[in-house]
């Protein structure tokens, strides 16, 4: 019973606030709607006994994916008219897009209802909730079963880190960089300069020069 | 009627009962922190600090908060009005929310989840979103600036925190912090504990939670010298005491995560018999006040990171040491056949 209701408030916010994230005037509204929506699926997770994947969503997703798309979307200045001119042209691929989905999704989802016994067929089946713990059963899938895809993932994703860095990584020696090991090794020698400056003369370069000569 | 009492209604008052007791304590004892945090900070100045209010002014924390309320609450004109509200209770909520998991004695938490430790790192995460909201929403370039430091900041530190939780877990195989405290119970006593066994990851780890609660020498985002108050700047009034109640509860809670984590939680030090007669919510108040204590030392005595610094420590320093112990450890248990029994 209490179940329900929470379905039906999580869905109904889900909906709702999906909506309003293409709909929204303005585009921080737009990811603060987002954010909404996905704390929404964290309860339906939740609800399904998936706490695993709803801490997950609400760790990567909404704490440090929406972050950086909030960061985005407050920095740059987005024109709104501009964003919407297209919208006809990108509708047709759009919806088309969005309907292949829809489909695959209810081929997926539905053919188990359809046909229960179809969740026997898939690789590895589902374990019952109270069989096996959400992360005990997501570890020896992962680790296990597919260890050589997550590290094939892994490595990929290595890969565009580094890509990522030396795109953007602009050598130059303008930069003034710290160096703690330079400024740590300093003592009272390297750090101290005595010169003797004559008087009414400027300051040279050459004076300390001199003056290191004498010793 | 009464099995329907006892099956649905008993349990939702139960939890009500149990936050309530929580806030009210909590509340109560961050008032006295506060209070700790500037007579620690005037005694190292060699000042007295708040002496006015009440005895040895243990009532000033009071005086502020009923100072705060009666303030005019001031929304500048360019603001986001709703947003502009709304950030603070997002901080100061999701502060509030971790403390529903912090097992302050051997079943003393509202609620015992086996994913304890997720939630923790979930909800945290979650805590920059008050403070983007709010530099946001003031339409101030000062706040904007400051929002935008500690976003980069929280999320950087996250990282080494997310690694140093990693080595925990790898040494007590479960994620539920009462099973946490419970790993820890050796004959060792308080050596048994892992700040000792993981003593890096100690430090990384409160290294990691002065920069996430943004304390000082952290405290970028707010940077008197040259944000004027970062993010908080246009917020007066309640807003702003919400704003401050916040940080207090999440450093607070750090403090207590700490203690969890690395100093045994509620165990006595030495498990003989003056020590086992004191209750554990006594130890745990105690550890809990000695790393608060300690984050309380830190600001007075450490100057301010320059933001690059705190970015090459975040990224170069941190991460790279709490990387490496995540291996080591991982390799150890792996060598010496070391694993904890699975939950």
């Amino acid at each position: 019973m209490v179940a329900v209701v929470f379905f039906y408030i999580f869905a109904i916010f889900l909906v709702i606030s999906a909506v309003m994230v293409i709909s929204a005037r303005n585009p921080v509204y737009a990811v603060f709607f987002l954010i909404l929506a996905f704390f929404n699926a964290t309860g339906l997770f939740i609800l399904l006994g998936a706490e695993f994947l709803a801490m997950l969503l609400l760790m990567v997703y909404v704490g440090a994916v929406m972050v950086l798309f909030l960061f985005v979307v407050m920095m740059i200045d987005i024109d709104l008219k501009e964003m919407s001119r297209g919208f006809l042209q990108y509708a047709p691929i759009g919806s088309l897009v969005g309907i292949i989905i829809l489909a695959e999704i209810i081929m997926v989802v539905g053919g188990f209802t359809y046909d229960a016994s179809l969740i026997t067929t898939t690789a590895v089946p589902i374990p019952d909730v109270a069989e096996i713990s959400n992360l005990e059963a997501f570890g020896l899938l992962l680790y296990g079963e597919y260890v050589f895809f997550i590290e094939l993932a892994g490595i990929i994703l290595l890969v565009a880190l580094i890509g990522a860095i030396i795109l953007t990584l602009k050598t130059t020696n303008k930069a003034h960089r710290q160096d703690i090991s330079v400024q740590v090794a300093r003592n009272t020698e390297t750090a101290i300069e005595m010169v003797s400056v004559k008087s009414g003369q400027a300051f040279s370069k050459n004076d300390t020069i001199k003056m290191n000569k004498k010793g | 009627m009464v099995e329907y009492f006892l099956t649905h209604i008993w349990p939702v008052l139960s939890i009500f009962v149990h936050s309530l007791a929580i806030l009210v304590v909590l509340l109560v004892v961050i008032a006295f922190l506060l209070l700790l945090d500037r007579k620690i900070w005037a005694a190292v100045q060699l000042r007295r600090g708040p002496n006015v209010v009440g005895l040895f002014g243990l009532l000033q924390s009071f005086a502020d908060l009923l100072k705060f309320v009666f303030k005019e609450v001031i929304i500048p004109s360019g603001a986001n009005k709703f947003i502009f509200i709304i950030a603070p209770f997002v901080t100061c909520t999701l502060a509030l929310a971790v403390w529903a998991i912090v097992p302050i004695d051997e079943g003393w938490e509202v609620a015992n989840l086996n994913l304890g430790i997720l939630y923790v790192f979930a909800i945290s995460s979650l805590g920059v979103y008050g403070i983007i909201m709010g530099g946001w929403a003031s339409n101030s370039k000062y706040a904007f600036l400051g929002a935008m430091r500690s976003t980069a900041q929280m999320v950087s530190y996250e990282v080494s925190i997310g690694f140093v939780l990693i080595t925990v877990l790898l040494c007590t195989g479960t994620l539920n912090l009462t099973e946490i405290v419970n790993a820890q119970k050796t004959s060792f006593g308080m050596f048994g504990w892992y700040w000792l066994m993981l003593f890096p990851m100690f430090v990384v780890f409160f290294i990691s939670a002065l920069a996430e609660t943004n304390r000082p020498p952290f405290d970028l985002p707010e940077a008197e010298s040259e944000l004027v108050a970062g993010f908080m700047i246009e917020y007066s009034s309640t807003p702003y005491l919400l704003y401050m109640l916040g940080e207090y509860v999440s450093i607070t809670f750090m403090c207590a995560l700490t203690t969890i984590l690395f100093l045994g939680g509620w165990l006595p030090p030495f498990d003989v018999v003056p020590f086992t007669w004191v209750p554990g919510f006594i130890w745990f108040i105690l550890k809990t006040v000695f790393v608060f204590f300690m984050f309380g030392m830190v600001k007075t005595i450490v100057p301010r990171y320059r933001y690059d610094q705190l970015m090459r420590l975040g990224w170069k320093v941190l991460l790279p040491i709490s990387l490496g112990m995540v291996f080591i450890v991982a390799t150890v248990i792996f060598i010496f056949d070391l694993y904890p029994n699975a939950a």
